[in-house]
This record gives C-alpha cells, structure tokens and sequence, in this order.
C-alpha cells in the first residue's frame, strides 16, 4: 500500500466495560479502519468492574481484574486520556470537550458512559464515611475504613451489589450488617425459599441481614457516620455505611446535547442514537424501553454496534437476563420467572443435607425460568433451555436432576430409562445411593415395599425426590411382587415426612423457622400448603416458646381474627367466663354490647358461657375494647387450644359436693389459658360422681371424690361420643393441677396437629402418658415447660387487636372504590 | 339491576406492599367486597370475594401457591382463574376482577356494567 487513507477518528467517551469492549470488537472486524480515542472519567486502564467484589473480598488484587493493559492501548494506536472526563458533546459540529479544556472531534461517537450509584436522599448522606461501590475508588474508601480496629459497617441494600459489599467488607474483618427494605434478599431475582438459605449461609460468613427495614437518617458525629437510624427507632452503629440501593444510566452528557434520552439514552437495533454519527452502548442506554444493570447484555451489544461501525448490519434484540452470585461458597443463579406466575407449574428440589434448593419453572412445556442454591452448576443449561425456548416435556421427570442424569436418559420412557441406567447411576443424591445398591438390596434382602427399601438402603428416605424413580427400581426388580407405599401418612402431599418425624427434627435439628424446616425437610414445593402451613406453625410455636414468631398467614381465619367466623362471613363472639361462673356487671357488658353493635344474636353456648353471634368484622376491635373494658377476655372458642372449663356449682352449694369443683374448674382455666394446642382442649370439673359438668366426655375432667382427686383423659362429645379413662387418682387440689397441666404439655408437646387427645392417646397408649405424668420428676419438667411457654401465650389476643396489631385485618384497604358507580 | 353505568377505569386501591405476602385485603365496591391477595413469590391477584361454593370470603382463607382456600368449607381456589381446584374442580368460579399494578399500586377497574 502507497497511501494510507486517513483513517476515521472514533472516539469514545466511557473507558470501562462497554467502552473498551466495543473497541476490541471494531478492532477485531477492520483493525484499520479508525483512529480510536478513548475518554475516561477513572485514572485508569480498563478492567473488569464486576471483579471488584473479589477485590473487595481480598480474593483478587487490582492487577489481576485488568481487563486491556497500557500496552493494548499502545499496540492498536489508541489514544488513551484517563482521568479526564467528556464534559461536552457537540454533535453539529462533531466535536467532544473534556476537562483540561482538550476539544477533539470525531466521525463516529460511543457513549459509554455506563451509570452511577443511586444515593438515597437521606439526612446525613454528606457525612464523611458514606459510600457508594461502583469503582476502585469506591473500594480503596472502603477498605480504609475496614482497617480500624473493631469497625463496623452498614450496607443499604440487599441486592446482589449490597450483598458483595457486605460480603467483603466481613472478609475484610469487619462486622457487616445489610439493611434490606424488602422481605425477601435479591427480591428481584430469588424466591422466598432461596432468600432465605441466602441469608442463612450470608449469617454464617459474618454477614447480618435486617430484612423489612426503612432507612430514616444517617447519624454522624464531628462530620464522620456513626450510624443509620431505621423507621422504627433502631439505631444500627457503622463507622462506614453503603449505598447500594441501585444505578441510573448516565446520561447527563447526552442530555445536554440534545440527544433523546429517557431512562437511558435511546438507541435502535443498531445502537445508533437519535443523531447518526453518535451510538451508545452498555449501561447508559435504553433500548426497546429496556436498560440494563449485567454485563452479558452488553457484550450482545457490542457487537451489534461493531457490525455496525465496519459496514455491516448491527442487529441487537435485547436480552435475556440471568444472575450468579459472587460470593465464596454460596452458589446461586437465578434466570427469567424464577417465582413462576400465571399457566406456570414448579418442580422442587430441596437437598437438606447439601444445602441445595432447585427450582424450575415450566410454562406451556418450556422452561420459563429458574432458581437455584447451592449447586449452581445445571444454571447454564436450564438458561439455554429457556432461550432457546426448548420443548422439555420429554425430559420433565428427569429436568430437575440436571444435565447429565436428564441426558443420560432422554428418549426412553420412565420405565426403559430406569432399565436403562448403569448400575453406578446415582438414584438417590441426598443420600449417594445408586441403582445396583438398590437392586442388589432388593434382591439379597427379599425387600418388596419403598419402606423396606429406604431402611436398608437410605434411598428416597430424605427428599423423596427421587421416590419415583426408586419404585421404578421396585417395579424392575420384583415384577409383579411390587406393592405400593402404605405405612404412616405424611404431614401432607408437599413433604413425605410423617407429622411425627417433622415434629422430632424441628427439635431435634434446631430448626426455628418454617424455611428452615421446609429446607431441612425437604419440602415439595416452595412455600407449603393449607394443610402443612398451619401444623407447622403450632410445632414450631410449641418447639421455641418466646423464640417463634407466630405466622398469622399460617393460620386458619379464626385464628387468624380471634372469632369465629359463620356462614355469612360475620363471626361470632365468645369472652371467657371462668369456670362458667360470671356476674352481673359482666352480662350487663354482653348486653350493652349487643345493643350498641347491633349483634343478632345471643345465645348461651354448651360450653358455659355466652356467645355473641353476627357481629360485622369491622366491629370486632370496637367489641372486644367495650368487652375488655368490663374485665372480659378472649374465650378461645376458636383456637386449637385451651377452650372451656366447665365446672359443676360443687361443695360451695350443693348438698352433694365433695370438693370446691367450681374454684378448681376456675384455677385450672386461668392457668392453661392462652396456650395453644394440636387440637382444642376442653375441660371439666365436677364436684361428685353425679357428675353434672359432663368431666368424663372431656379431653381432661376431673370428678371430686371424698378422699380426693379422680383425673379423667381422653374424653370427646361430637363427632364420636367417648369417655374418658382414668389417667390417675390424687389426694389435693395442686397435685390435680401438676398432672393435669404435665399431661397438657406432654400432649402439646408430642400430639400431631388436629389429632385430639383421645387420638393421640390412641396412638401413643394410656400407660406411657401415666407414666410421664405421675413421676415426680417428668412431671416437674412438663410442668415447668408448660408455665415457661405460658409466659409468652397467656396474653388477651383481644386486648392486644384493640390496641392496633394486626390493624389491617379489621379495615379494608381502601373505601375508593365504593361509589365508584356515579 | 340492569342499569348501565359506566364506571371510571382504573382506580389506585393501595400499594402492592399494602397486602402481605400470603395474604389477602379487602376492598369494598359496588360489585361486593373484591379480594385482593398476594402469594408468596409477590404476585397479585384479584377476584370477587365470594366463593363459588357458598359465597365464603375468599379473603379470609389461607394462600398458598397461587391458591386460597376457602375459609368455610375448604375449597381450593385458582387466584389467577377464580377456579374451583382439585376435586372441586369445574364446580364454579369467582370473579376475576381486572387488576394491573403501576409503579407498586394496585390498580383496579370494574369497566364493564353494574
Ligand atoms: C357455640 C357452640 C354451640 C352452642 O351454641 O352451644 C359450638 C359451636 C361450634 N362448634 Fe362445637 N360448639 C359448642 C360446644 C360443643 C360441645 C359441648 C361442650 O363443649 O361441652 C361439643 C362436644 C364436646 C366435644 O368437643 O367433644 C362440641 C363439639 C364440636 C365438634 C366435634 C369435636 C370432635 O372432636 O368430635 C366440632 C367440630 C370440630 O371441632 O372440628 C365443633 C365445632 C363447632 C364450631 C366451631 C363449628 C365451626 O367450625 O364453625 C361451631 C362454632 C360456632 C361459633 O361460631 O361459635 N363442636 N361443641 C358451643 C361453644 C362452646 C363454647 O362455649 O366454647
Ligand atoms: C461491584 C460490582 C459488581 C458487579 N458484578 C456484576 C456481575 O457479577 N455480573 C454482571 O453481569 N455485572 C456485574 N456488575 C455490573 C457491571 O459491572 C456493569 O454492568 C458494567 O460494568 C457496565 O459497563 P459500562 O461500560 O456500561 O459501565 P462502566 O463499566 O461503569 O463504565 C463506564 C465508564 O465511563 C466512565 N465515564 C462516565 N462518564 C464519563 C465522562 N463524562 N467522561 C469520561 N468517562 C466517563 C466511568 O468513569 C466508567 O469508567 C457489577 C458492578 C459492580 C460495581
Ligand atoms: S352442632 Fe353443628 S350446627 Fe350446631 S353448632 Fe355445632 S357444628 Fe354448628
Ligand atoms: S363457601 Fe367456600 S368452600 Fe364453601
């Protein structure tokens, strides 16, 4: 060549990410075409931003996230002006200004000026020690402040940047708190399930999440942060404090140059501005009213704006987005409608063990998006799947297990597949059992139902994920000697576990909370059912006393409103009338009541006292406060729970009384009130073998005799008439008391939810109740468990609604709709 | 009843934030109380509070997935269709009522005829 054309000067504002890659792109299409200039804001060369998180973490260091170093610039003959921001485009004249009042024009233009930290307008957000992560700049501010001794820090935010940050300023030494204004960590790509093991493993890398919380001020000292203070009072210290609450394109350089602008600077297909010799790409950009905040998109953008600067046809269509994680050890990928969504159905799979949650979402028999925790590694193939908008239902039963055992077995049915497999195929992963070992079990052992199979061999007596494909394997190997599964029901159809396993591993396992228990056992689906929800709720109520915060979502409406709820969706109103015994200033309540509020209907229930029967929900605060006001409490009728003592009028005035039935009666329903139960729990007490309080068709009764104390159990009324049993005989008041509060506690402790005490005692058989309760020793401890949980139940749900919790059960969201018929 | 009256179309009942996860809110109209639930992946949904069954509020029951069960006599409920579910399945439907969430509100519209 005789004469080099002058080359096209290119010039770009943005020497980060999209900048840089666009250059190498160009450059990788038509290495002379252009004479590149690069601007960029950072005293730097380019590098891999996201790599600051491990940078942070002390995993990497500055040199080893640079992505093109100076000899890059030097070799292709660009330009390079670090530390010198574009402070003016203008594009008639096709010139840019930077500081330093350098003027360089230009035949095509890149805006690349990516996006900025949003900061939250907050008081104290000036104080010195506030922070934003974007840049090295951000990181060595950071990681001055960790090197003080014992510092703290406060991230706001628990979005991936957030969690980075708090991840590894923990690293670093520090005690990081995240303060998280949502429910749910990384809402905006992980579903409750996966949020939560999340936070659990963040907790066991020294990281701390306040989840639901409002940020209010930041509070300093002589101009320096000392803490943030939340909506509700608390104070959390920080000697340095994170901004990571999100990013808005950077587009103030476009805007003043007249180009369009909305969220981002618009581009089309082509990256192409709305002047033509100007494009954009990376965060900065809007295309088809869509910005983004990941780099995979950017890399598809940048290489439809190299196509299109080399003569080619740039042709970009947006993108599909999907998410990993970067912190050591805690595997997460999140891509598409991960929560599922309308026509969706969810395949789980938990791994309780292993620490793992999988969950793939299909839509008309396409995967439509996925979460997973914990083993990440199929993340990539199900992402494919769903871009490539694969038909997966030949390969549904399999999907979940991921690519290998899905490929191993795709175009053979269930059965076939499963004959199909080697012997050292892993069946069942929680427990690394694989098919021989089963077969071989089968075999060896004459094993003919699934039972028998997971005692021997552990397989499917985790998860049950795999319990079809064991059967399979039953199926194989026995022919027609295959039974189905009978033995102990499970809790419901979302776990294979029986209420007696669930209940021996919340205690046994220490798990105090409902993820936690669906995770360590393995739950079906992801956040429960009608049926498990509530049991769950009382077995962890029951399991840590003053520790588990009661779910109301978890509970059945009466519950849920303290009242019963009727046909007509009013509910009915019972206040507690110890022992049944009441007083003229208290029925003078009732009726004031049921005349101010209107109510029905009143009507003395077979339970000794009154009930209140068609009140308006909305009422229901205003009359608990007038009930409250005349000394009345919550009757329970409601709850699977304490309900009534009914008592006989006993040695106080009939001529028959033995002992003081009415004053036991009323003894024992003021210390068991409150407390919460498998099932409801009714009582009597009557004053002689007459028996006019009905004892012996009670859960626990208790007939007066001349020498003492008959304790009745077991007793029930309704759907099945039965009587009691004699569960012991005692000589006073207090020891009625002791066995009759050990034996309460022995069935809260041990009954399966809706299993009433005749049923539990059924099942677990009236010598093994008797022999807790009468020695001395388990007594006490029933006994002292009992009072311990009291204190944390013995409290008027009533009093507490008239005083505003749980306002928003009683209102309707909003009256605006209700004349909206003018 | 058959007045035709057209009603404003779309009406700002409250944040998404308002209603709790697994939960449901009330919004009295002229049609009847309208439900509005959201489950615990965050979506909303909204529907004629009345079961089809024995017109049970719906509001009042337990969400779970994307169902609610009917606090009287518990039939599973299709938030997204108003559906009777499982084995009641095909038995009735509640209402949908047309509901759109813009920048967190909830937005509804009983467009149509009273
Ligand atoms: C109000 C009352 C009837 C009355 O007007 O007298 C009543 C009303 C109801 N009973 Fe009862 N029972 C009432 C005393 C009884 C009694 C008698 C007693 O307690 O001495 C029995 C037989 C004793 C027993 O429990 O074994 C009784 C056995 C039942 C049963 C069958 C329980 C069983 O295990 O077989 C049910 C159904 C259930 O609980 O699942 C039931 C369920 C109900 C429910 C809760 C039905 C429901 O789920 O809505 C009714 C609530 C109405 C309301 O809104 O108050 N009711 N029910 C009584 C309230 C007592 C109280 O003051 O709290
Ligand atoms: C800590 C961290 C972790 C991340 N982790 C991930 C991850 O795991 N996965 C993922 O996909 N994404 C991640 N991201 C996001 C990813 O880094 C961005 O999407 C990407 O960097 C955007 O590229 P960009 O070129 O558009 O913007 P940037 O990389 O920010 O580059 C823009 C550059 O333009 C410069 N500039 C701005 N204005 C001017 C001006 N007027 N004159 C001159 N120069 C200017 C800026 O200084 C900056 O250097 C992470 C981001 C951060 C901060
Ligand atoms: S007997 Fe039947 S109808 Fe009467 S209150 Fe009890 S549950 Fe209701
Ligand atoms: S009214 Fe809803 S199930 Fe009967």
């Amino acid at each position: 060549m005789t004469q080099a054309t002058p080359k096209l000067r290119l010039v770009v504002i943005g020497n980060g990410m999209a900048g840089c890659r666009a250059v190498e792109e160009v450059l990788k299409r038509d290495p002379d075409r252009y004479a590149v200039t690069i601007f960029g804001a950072e005293p730097r060369v380019n590098y891999n931003r996201i790599m600051l998180s491990p940078v942070l973490a002390g995993e990497k260091a500055f040199e080893d996230i640079v992505i093109n170093d100076e000899g890059w610039y030097r070799d292709n003959g660009i330009t390079l002006h670090a530390g010198r921001a574009v402070t003016a485009i203008d594009p008639a004249a096709r010139k840019v200004f930077a500081e330093g009042g350098l003027e360089v024009g230009y035949d095509k233009l890149i805006l690349a000026t990516g996006s900025d930290p949003f900061r939250l307008p907050l008081p104290g957000g000036d104080l010195k020690g506030v922070v934003t992560f974007r840049d090295l700049d951000d990181v060595n501010a950071m990681l001055a402040a960790s090197v003080k001794p014992d510092a703290r820090a406060v991230v706001i935010g628990g979005g991936l940047l957030g969690l980075e940050a708090a991840y590894g300023l923990a690293r670093r030494g520090m005690a990081a708190t995240v303060v998280h204004l949502m429910d749910v960590l990384m809402e905006r790509q992980l579903d409750e399930s996966a949020g939560y093991l999340l936070r659990e493993a963040l907790a066991d890398r020294g990281v701390e999440t306040v989840l639901g919380a409002q940020s209010e001020e930041i509070v300093g000292e002589d101009g320096q942060v000392t803490g943030l203070k939340l909506k509700d009072g608390r104070v959390l210290p920080c000697d340095l404090l994170v901004m990571a609450v999100g990013i808005r394109p950077n587009t103030t350089l476009a805007k003043v140059a007249g180009l369009t602008v909305n969220r981002g600077v618009v581009v089309d297909d082509a990256m192409r501005a709305s002047d033509p010799d100007v494009f954009a790409v990376g965060e900065c950009v809007e295309h088809r009213g869509q910005c983004y905040g990941l780099v995979a998109p950017i890399w598809e953008m940048c290489r439809a704006l190299a196509d299109a600067l080399t003569d080619g046809e740039g042709v970009y269509q947006g993108s599909v987005l999907s998410t990993r994680l970067k912190v050591s050890g805690v595997d997460v990928f999140s891509a598409g409608k991960f929560a599922g969504g309308e026509g969706c159905e969810d395949i789980v799979f938990r791994d309780a063990a292993r620490g793992v949650y999988k969950r793939v979402v299909i839509e008309d028999g396409k995967v439509a998006g996925a979460v997973l925790f914990g083993d990440a590694a199929d993340g990539g193939w199900y992402f494919d799947l769903m871009k490539a908008g694969a038909d997966v239902a030949g390969i549904r039963e399999t999907l979940i297990f991921g690519r290998v055992i899905t490929e191993g077995l795709s175009g053979l049915d269930p059965s076939a597949a499963v004959a199909a497999m080697p012997d050292t195929q892993e069946i069942c992963g929680c427990n690394g059992v694989c098919k021989g070992a089963i077969t071989s079990a089968i075999t060896a052992q004459g094993l003919t139902s699934l039972d028998d199979v997971r005692a021997v061999t552990k397989a499917s007596a985790s998860c049950g994920s795999c319990t079809p494909l064991v059967e399979q394997v039953l199926k194989l190997t026995l022919g027609d000697g295959f039974k189905a599964q009978t033995g102990p029901k499970p809790i419901c159809k979302c776990s294979p576990k029986t209420n007696g396993e669930v209940r021996r591993a919340i205690v046994d396992q220490g798990l105090k909370s409902m993820p936690a228990v669906m995770q360590a056992l393995e739950w079906s689906t992801p956040d429960g059912c009608a049926s498990c929800r509530p049991a769950l709720n009382y077995y962890l109520l029951c399991a840590w006393p003053g520790e588990y915060r009661d779910d109301k979502h978890s509970r059945f409406i009466n519950e849920r409103v303290h009242a019963n709820i009727q046909k007509d969706g009013t509910y009915s109103v019972v206040p507690r009338m110890w022992g049944g015994m009441t007083s003229p200033a208290e029925l003078r309540a009732i009726a004031d009541v049921a005349e101010k509020f209107a109510i029905p209907a009143v009507k003395v229930t077979g339970g000794q006292r009154i009930d209140l029967l068609g009140v308006k929900k909305d009422d229901l605060p205003a009359v608990w406060a007038d009930l409250n006001a005349a000394g009345m409490v919550s009757g329970h009728a409601y709850a699977k729970g304490l309900r009534t003592v009914k008592t006989c009028v006993g040695s106080d005035w009939c001529r028959f009384g033995t002992q003081d039935s009415t004053g036991l009666g009323m003894r024992l329903e003021k210390f068991l009130w409150g407390s919460w139960a498998p099932a409801k729990v009714k009582l009597a007490v009557s004053g002689c073998p007459r028996n006019c309080a009905e004892a012996t068709c009670k859960d626990f009764g208790v007939v007066c005799v001349d020498s003492g104390y008959e304790v009745h159990i077991g007793g029930a009324a309704g759907l099945h008439i039965q009587g009691t049993q004699v569960l012991t005989r005692v000589a006073t008041e207090d020891e009625a008391v002791w066995v009759i509060t050990a034996a309460m506690q022995l069935y809260r402790e041990d009954g399966w939810y809706l299993e009433r005490v005749y049923k539990w005692m059924d099942r677990v058989g009236l010598e093994a109740i008797r022999a807790q309760v009468t020695d001395p020793d388990t007594r006490k401890a029933l006994y002292d468990r009992f009072v311990y949980s009291q204190r944390f139940a013995r409290i008027d749900p009533w009093a507490e609604r008239v005083a505003g919790r749980h306002n928003e059960e009683f209102t309707p969201m909003s009256r605006r709709m209700e004349f909206v018929s003018a | 009843m058959n007045t035709h009256v057209k009603i404003p179309a779309w009406i700002d009942v409250g944040a998404v934030s308002d209603v709790p996860r697994r939960g449901a809110r009330r919004v009295p109209s002229p049609r009847g109380d309208i439900a509005i639930f959201r489950t615990g992946d965050g979506e909303v949904f909204a529907l004629l509070d009345k079961c089809p069954h024995k017109g049970g509020p719906l509001s009042e029951g337990i969400v779970h997935g994307r169902a609610v069960t009917c606090p009287l006599h518990a039939w599973n409920i299709d938030l997204a269709t108003g559906e009777a579910m499982g084995a009641d399945k095909g038995k009735g439907c509640a209402p949908v009522i047309a509901l759109r969430v813009e920048d967190g509100r909830l937005m509804l519209s009983l467009d149509g005829t009273l």
